[in-house]
């Protein structure tokens, strides 16, 4: 287990730091959480065929860079800190990692090409209205019918569920509960009887979808009724990305806050020279960087992928869901009542730590899992 | 110098410890052997018990000990704060005079900084030394000294000049121990023990020979003190424990070791023993427990983060990179997890979390950790302080006002103690 980047690492990590500082500022950030679809396309063509960022963790073999998930980490880690408006994280982090763990050789061949090279956007769609992060959760059905299966049933809380041009759902057969019966299937994003809704998202930087399926027509990923396993360690995967995604963004409001606090005078005097501000600006550098060391151990952990990962990626998950809200909440009150306005960029990661907070399970919610994966 | 590498010093060093190495010698002996062959002290100078090596191979030279099973010189305790301070700062005499038996573990040494009116505030101290007849006449109360009532010697930081500003007025000398105008008292703690001492002097003696540098330069060598109490606070750990072999050096070394040891014991218990919190959950039947569970996992996040974190720093160390802020949070981490532990140890235990000795759990070790973490945020710098220190030099962010530093120290408000 390494606990420091390569040279190469950082070169990489501050190569797309200077990116995303120029493609997503906050002025940009801000025109595109006002759009249905949520990015830019220029800016998705750029980092998918300019950096190869859609390519990072896929393997060789299809069409991907091969490398792992530290890198894949340090470009979300770095999205986060930017707040970039793009599909990556339901594309790249969640769908093609989904295809990646759950589907066969020739489906691999056939999908992955396509999402490595930006040029389709995948989701993964496998949360239902109830809102939960288990299998226990779901309910669409999956019936046999023709060449392929029927699908029926409602999935929301789909991550870029509105504009990705393939969906990879989870269903099950009737009459299964569970983790038994549970199949992937690819269903295009204009399949007969898919019906899409944008939802109105509190962070509408991150753009959420209901997905209604009547009768529509799936392709099966992967080996029927065997998809518990694969979703799983996706999810994993996916949690210990997202934990680093976190803390960019926990980092960058604990670095603007700071630097408020360093400029604003009252009293005759910059609001930093107080000790209870010097003391709260001390704390919140302790809980970032705690929260970041367990975000870079887990996606190192992901690459060793022993037994320990998944405890580890919850681990990292609620470290951080703890860290970004409660930094958020810190970097609102030091700005004070400018804080609170909607000009004042604080609120945007704010937003953002809010609904990271509870995106693939809330801290409880990963204590809990942690604990019962725990290996002493 | 230059053309020692790994494999010279080692052949070197193990040919050495063929012919000289014999467990049957007494601890004083075998150790002024070490003195005298530097092997000791590898990275020391050649003229003061060392051989002038980098302080990289000295892990060879260790090696090489523990492979055939060699004692080392005497470290455990203050004496190596005692010993890098003198090798600094002190004169050819401090050095002639002290450095060998400090190796050799015939005297032991203690520090004199903290007083119950300076505690944070080191630098206003105001145990006093007087010029008076042609000696050094100190007056006034040290306290939280380790190992006083057994030491030869104590590093003391003391007020010379009470119109000069703080910082400037204090000299440090080299106290004896053992006169009588020197009285030490067990300073007893809320968990118990008894680690430290107050030491008391009513016109004690100090030879202006033992004077470090000159009048005004203490506040500069109590630094070099603190930053090698720092530095080593690692290190004492691998000299804990002797080993029950039977040989004359070892029963020697094992009482050494437990004279030093001592106040020590329990340490372990409050860091919040996160070790301790799965086993016990289990055998409490506390562990199926919807709300335990969610509190031992909040501890083990922060503690296992925490590890995580010392991690990253030593790791960035080790490469020569700028270490980033994860070097500077450790020691806050580690309150965070003791006060965190022991609140989840007493959830855990429940009731019983109200007695202590026999009758609590693990023989008094559950009781122990319940009183003795608010020490971890207190000793070697208090939260507040490495606050103010990483608000400051990591974050960038203004100095505290100070309205101290300007003035003579005899007009500054201070403590009136008792």
């Amino acid at each position: 287990m390494s606990f420091s980047f390569t040279d190469e690492q950082m070169e990489f990590r501050s190569v797309l730091r200077r990116f995303l500082a120029d493609k997503s500022p906050t002025a940009e950030v801000r025109r595109l959480m006002e759009t249905d679809d949520g990015y830019d396309c220029e800016v998705w063509r750029s980092l998918s065929q300019d950096l190869g960022l859609t390519a990072i963790h896929i393997p060789e073999d299809y069409g991907g860079q091969g490398f792992g998930f530290v890198e894949l980490a340090i470009a979300v880690e770095e999205m986060g800190r930017a707040l970039l408006c793009a599909p990556y994280f339901s594309s790249i982090v969640l769908a093609a990692t989904a295809i990646i763990n759950g589907a066969d050789e020739a489906q691999k061949r056939e999908l992955l090409p396509a999402i490595a090279a930006g040029d389709i956007r995948a989701a993964l769609a496998f949360t239902e209205e109830n809102g939960r992060w288990d299998t226990s959760g779901v309910t669409m059905t999956a019936t046999p019918s023709g060449d392929g299966h029927e699908l029926n049933g409602i999935k929301s809380f789909v991550l870029d569920g509105h504009t990705a041009e393939r969906i990879i759902v989870l269903a099950r057969q009737p009459g299964t509960a569970g983790d038994a019966g549970l199949s992937l299937f690819s269903v295009a994003a204009d399949a007969a009887g898919l019906e899409r809704r944008l939802l109105q998202s509190t962070d509408a930087t991150r753009k959420l979808a209901r997905l209604e399926f009547k009768a529509v027509t799936g392709t099966l990923l992967g080996e029927a009724g065997g998809a518990a396993a694969p979703l799983a360690k996706t999810l994993d995967q996916a949690v210990a990305c997202l934990a680093n995604e976190m803390v960019g963004g926990a980092e960058a409001l604990r670095e603007q806050a700071l630097d408020y606090a360093q400029m604003r005078m009252q009293f005759g005097r910059t609001i930093a020279s107080f000790q209870t501000m010097k003391h709260k600006s001390a704390d919140m550098l302790i809980e970032v960087e705690l929260a970041k060391s367990a975000a870079y151990y887990a996606a190192a952990a992901a690459d060793d992928d022993d037994g320990a990962f998944s405890a580890v990626a919850s681990l990292a998950k609620a470290g951080a869901s703890e860290a970004y809200m409660q930094t958020a909440i810190h970097a609102i009150q030091i700005h004070g009542g400018i804080g609170f306005t909607w000009d004042n960029d604080t609120q945007l990661w704010f937003k953002r730590a809010k609904s990271s907070q509870v995106f693939l399970g809330d801290a409880n919610y990963h204590r809990e899992l942690m604990i019962q994966r725990w290996q002493d | 110098m230059s053309e020692h590498t790994e494999d010279t010093v080692r052949a070197e060093v193990r040919a050495w410890l063929a012919e000289n190495w014999d467990p049957h010698l007494g601890l004083v002996e075998w150790r002024n052997k070490l003195a005298d062959s530097g092997w000791g002290m590898p990275n020391w100078p050649p003229e003061w018990h060392g051989r002038g090596l980098p302080s990289e191979l000295t892990r060879v030279v260790e090696a090489e000990f523990e492979a055939v099973g060699a004692i080392g010189v005497a470290r455990a305790g203050i004496r190596m704060l005692a010993a890098a301070t003198l090798l600094e700062h002190g004169s050819a005499m401090h050095k002639k005079k002290f450095l060998r038996r400090i190796l050799t573990g015939e005297d032991t040494w203690c520090q004199l900084f903290s007083e119950p009116g300076s505690g944070s505030d080191l630098a206003g101290a105001s145990t006093r030394a007087d010029m008076q007849n042609g000696k050094w006449i100190i007056n006034g109360q040290k306290v939280w000294t380790t190992s006083a009532h057994h030491a030869q010697w104590g590093l003391l930081l003391a007020r010379t000049d009470w119109d000069l500003p703080k910082h400037r007025g204090l000299t440090y000398f080299l106290l004896d121990m053992t006169q009588d105008a020197v009285e030490v008292q067990p300073l007893r703690q809320m968990n118990h023990h008894a680690s430290f001492n107050q030491v008391f002097f009513t016109d004690a003696v100090v030879d202006p020979d033992h004077m470090v540098e000159g009048l005004g330069d203490g506040w500069k060598i109590a630094t070099t003190t603190l930053m090698h109490e720092r530095r080593g606070a690692d290190g004492l750990r691998r000299w804990e424990m002797g080993t029950d072999r039977p040989e004359r050096a070892y029963v020697e070394e094992r009482e050494e070791l437990a004279t030093a040891m001592a106040p020590y014991k329990w340490y372990p218990q409050r860091t919040g023993r996160v070790d301790l919190v799965i086993q016990r959950a289990k055998e409490t039947g506390t562990y199926d427990d919807p709300t335990v569970r969610q509190e031992i996992a909040k501890l083990l996040i922060l503690a296992k983060s925490a590890e995580w974190t010392a991690r990253r720093a030593r790791e960035a160390q080790v490469q020569g990179r700028n270490q980033g802020p994860e070097g500077s949070i450790g020691k806050l981490a580690a309150s965070h997890v003791a006060r965190l532990g022991n609140q989840v140890h007493t959830l855990i235990t429940g009731a019983d979390a109200m007695l202590t000795g026999e009758d609590s759990p693990l023989g008094g070790v559950i009781a122990e950790i319940l009183v003795s973490t608010p020490a971890i945020s207190i000793a070697g710098g208090t939260d507040e302080i490495q606050r103010n220190i990483i608000s400051e030099r990591v974050l960038g962010m203004p100095k505290e006002p100070r309205n101290d530093t300007d003035r003579p120290f005899r007009d500054v408000p201070r403590n009136t103690i008792s």
